[in-house]
């Protein structure tokens, strides 16, 4: 009995740690949201570098906390048939904090030149492409909770992943239509897709999802 | 106790070990199999639980195979276990599917056509009839339970790893129910063929709690099936956890519950007891098949999911095994039975000869019985059972349930009370009024066993079977247990002077 007990001790730890591993995820998102309109205000500067570290501190943790949920779901043999999607999940997961954490550190180096006139689309863009990782974060958690709802959630992430990708590909037109050096225009061609990869990236944990969903569904 | 006793009991033991080996994987297969429950875990709770089941509410299903046929010789009960455990062994290997109770009732059939006894068809039919309707009991039990539950847990929304602790911690409890159940309905098919010759007698713990002979066979059945789940179920429960249908764990749930319930239908005397209070039909209790229960809750699942995933080649297989295994077992059992009769010279079954008594008469014309054609049988000696109805049925026709009359009444049984057997009786367990009434029979002999039995109903209340209803079932089942501990203790193999 006392066995029992401590599984369900350990499950409810184990649900805390998955909970707050995602809003890692959401966090940092917003960090790389706030992240891009310091820069497009201000270029780096002491804001965007906090930024950054935060996003640096984000991804430790997302690490740890990764890692430790993966080694209790195989230490305790948890979700026996499900254990290896949920597993490719948390690292697919995992991979979009690395994302952001690795933009912001590009922008830190790189300080590409964005001129005015793009900066409202830039921002658009960031706004879509967060949006679409707050709804695949949204679905992940449904998968844990409420398998009936990952259905809804994945019709948003599709729908910003498609916004994100007509707004990225009109930001290259303006871009490449500019007078601006040919190598700029390069250099904001690699930025806007870095953060359009977000929303890509967002698209496939979905698409993968959506399998998990019906496995667990039988 | 007698090594010869031990000897044959083995043959018992190693159905018991085959069944613990294959039927386990029924109640904990696709947990084990799937890695939810750890095999230590799931084989520990399962020997316990198939004990308690066995010991606690084996009788029941015990009892309807008692009277498919009598094995009475302990050389008879060896030979039967063991093909009923050959079949199973040698079918498995082949790959065919096979289950354990109607192997034993094909090896049953056997003996009875070796010893010329006789079949009764109303309990052949019975539990021909409990082949069927159990897999498609536990497939109509699973589809709903199935949706119920999906229902369930649609609305309760627990977290993937709470889901996961709970169903584990269900499946361990469906498990114990599966293998309480198990217990409770298959012991009949291990050990059911010893209880006429059961070496065992009872005995009372701290005068609380009577241990019957039967508990006792029982238990030691039960403790062979665990060994089975121990030493060889694993690699059983990996299989069926892989090659089945693959199924969810909470599905794997609804399997074994749907066929602990049905395995449990067809054992509870309780439940028997409790559906005749109320004045409804009551459920046979009959040893049904646990992988067939197994298949048919999967089925209905299936079906309810639209049926795209059904192997119908499987279903054919197990009607299939409805008509071959009972056959190859009856075959079996028919030609070992030659063997160890006629090269090891070994007595396989004790012969019930029969006659009509001028008392077995008159009681017989009481009962309202045509006996006018039997006069010139009366007194003459039959040596089994089918001759003995050839003959009556030769001379005049009778219903059915004549039928069994005149071969109940016909069935020669020699007691003889003699007071130095009535000072080892166990007074206390007999009931002491009914021990003093049997005293007053002290050197009486008889030559039927419902001629004692009815001696002793005469003098006493106490011995008086009720009137045959399934709420008396009961009751009468205890004054027929301690009718047959007489009929045992005082029993003579040669007419007494």
């Amino acid at each position: 009995m006392s066995k029992t007990l401590a599984l369900f001790r350990k499950t409810r730890f184990l649900e805390n740690q998955i909970d707050e591993f995602l809003d890692c995820v959401t966090e940092s998102s917003l960090v790389f949201k706030g992240a891009i309109k310091i820069y497009l205000e201000h270029g780096v500067c002491d804001d965007f570098d906090a930024s950054t570290q935060q996003a640096g501190e984000l991804e430790t943790r997302g690490d740890e906390l990764r890692r430790t949920i993966e080694a209790q779901l195989y230490e305790q043999t948890l979700i026996p048939d499900l254990r290896a999607d949920v597993l490719k999940l948390l690292e697919d997961l995992d991979n979009l904090i690395n994302i952001t954490q690795a933009n912001c550190y590009r922008f830190t180096i790189e300080t590409p030149e964005i001129p005015t006139k793009f900066h409202s689309e830039f921002m658009n863009l960031t706004d879509t492409v967060i949006s679409c990782v707050d709804a695949v974060v949204m679905s992940s958690r449904a998968f844990f909770r409420n398998i009936e709802a990952v259905r809804d959630h994945n019709t948003k992430v599709m729908f910003y992943e498609t916004e994100a990708d007509k707004i990225s590909s009109k930001l290259k037109v303006m871009a490449f239509s500019s007078d601006l050096p040919k190598v700029e225009k390069i250099h904001l061609r690699y930025f806007i897709e870095r953060i359009d990869e977000l929303a890509n990236e967002s698209e496939d944990i979905a698409d993968a999802l959506a399998i998990y969903t019906i496995k667990r569904s039988i | 106790m007698d090594i010869v006793v031990i000897l044959f009991l083995t043959s018992g033991l190693f159905l018991g070990w085959s069944l613990g080996a294959n039927d386990a994987a029924n109640v904990f297969g696709t947990a084990v199999g799937t890695r939810m429950v750890r095999f230590t875990t799931a084989a520990l709770v399962c020997s316990i639980f198939v004990i308690l089941g066995a010991v606690l509410s084996g009788a029941g299903a015990a009892h309807t195979l008692g009277t498919l046929g009598s094995v009475n010789a302990l050389a008879g009960s060896f030979v039967a276990a063991f093909s009923a455990a050959m079949t199973v062994y040698l079918m498995t290997r082949l790959g065919l599917p096979v289950s354990t109770s109607q192997s034993i009732v094909g090896a049953i059939i056997g003996w009875n056509l070796f010893s010329g006894s006789i079949t009764d068809s109303n309990t052949l039919f019975k539990i021909l009839g409990t082949w069927v309707a159990c897999p498609l009991l536990a497939g109509v039990i699973a589809a709903p339970l199935y949706k119920i539950t999906q229902r369930v847990l649609g609305l309760a929304q627990f977290h993937l790893l709470r889901l996961d602790a709970y169903t584990r911690a269900a499946l361990i409890f469906a498990g114990a129910f599966g293998s309480y159940s198990l217990g409770a309905n298959n012991i009949a098919n291990v050990m059911g063929v010893f209880v006429e010759v059961s070496p065992f007698t009872d005995f009372d713990i701290g005068g609380m709690v009577t241990f019957t002979g039967i508990q006792q066979l029982f238990l030691i059945g039960a403790i062979a099936i665990g060994i089975g789940v121990f030493t060889y179920s694993k690699k059983v429960m990996l299989t069926v956890g892989d090659s089945l249908v693959p199924l969810s764990p909470v599905a794997a749930w609804v399997v074994v519950i749907a066929h602990s319930i049905v395995l449990f239908l067809f054992a509870s005397e309780g439940l028997e007891y409790l559906l005749a209070n109320s004045g409804l039909p009551t459920i046979p209790l009959v040893p049904v098949s646990s992988s067939q229960a197994v298949v048919g809750a999967v089925v209905g699942i299936g079906i309810l999911k639209g049926g795209k995933n059904i192997d119908w080649r499987i279903l054919g297989n197990i009607g299939a095994g409805w008509i071959t295994t009972p056959i190859i077992s009856a075959v079996v059992c028919f030609v070992a039975l030659f063997f160890l009769q006629n090269v090891f010279n070994q007595k396989v079954y004790r012969e019930a000869n029969y006659s009509l008594s001028s008392t077995a008469m008159e009681h017989l014309v009481e009962k309202g019985f045509p006996v006018e054609d039997l006069k010139e049988i009366q007194s003459k000696i039959y040596k089994n059972a089918s001759v003995f109805r050839a003959t009556i049925l030769e001379k005049t026709s009778l219903t059915e349930s004549q039928e069994a009359m005149a071969l109940r009444f016909g069935e020669i049984f020699y007691t003889r009370v003699t007071p130095d057997k009535l000072t080892k009786i166990d007074r206390e367990w007999l009931g002491e009024q009914r021990a003093v009434v049997l005293e007053s029979f002290a050197d009486r002999s008889f030559m039927y066993k419902w001629q004692l039995a009815e001696s002793l109903a005469r003098k006493s209340t106490q011995w008086k079977l009720l009137e045959q209803t399934a709420v008396n079932k009961v009751y009468n089942k205890q004054i027929k247990s301690r009718l047959d501990y007489i009929y045992r203790t005082f029993s003579e193999v040669e007419q007494p002077r």
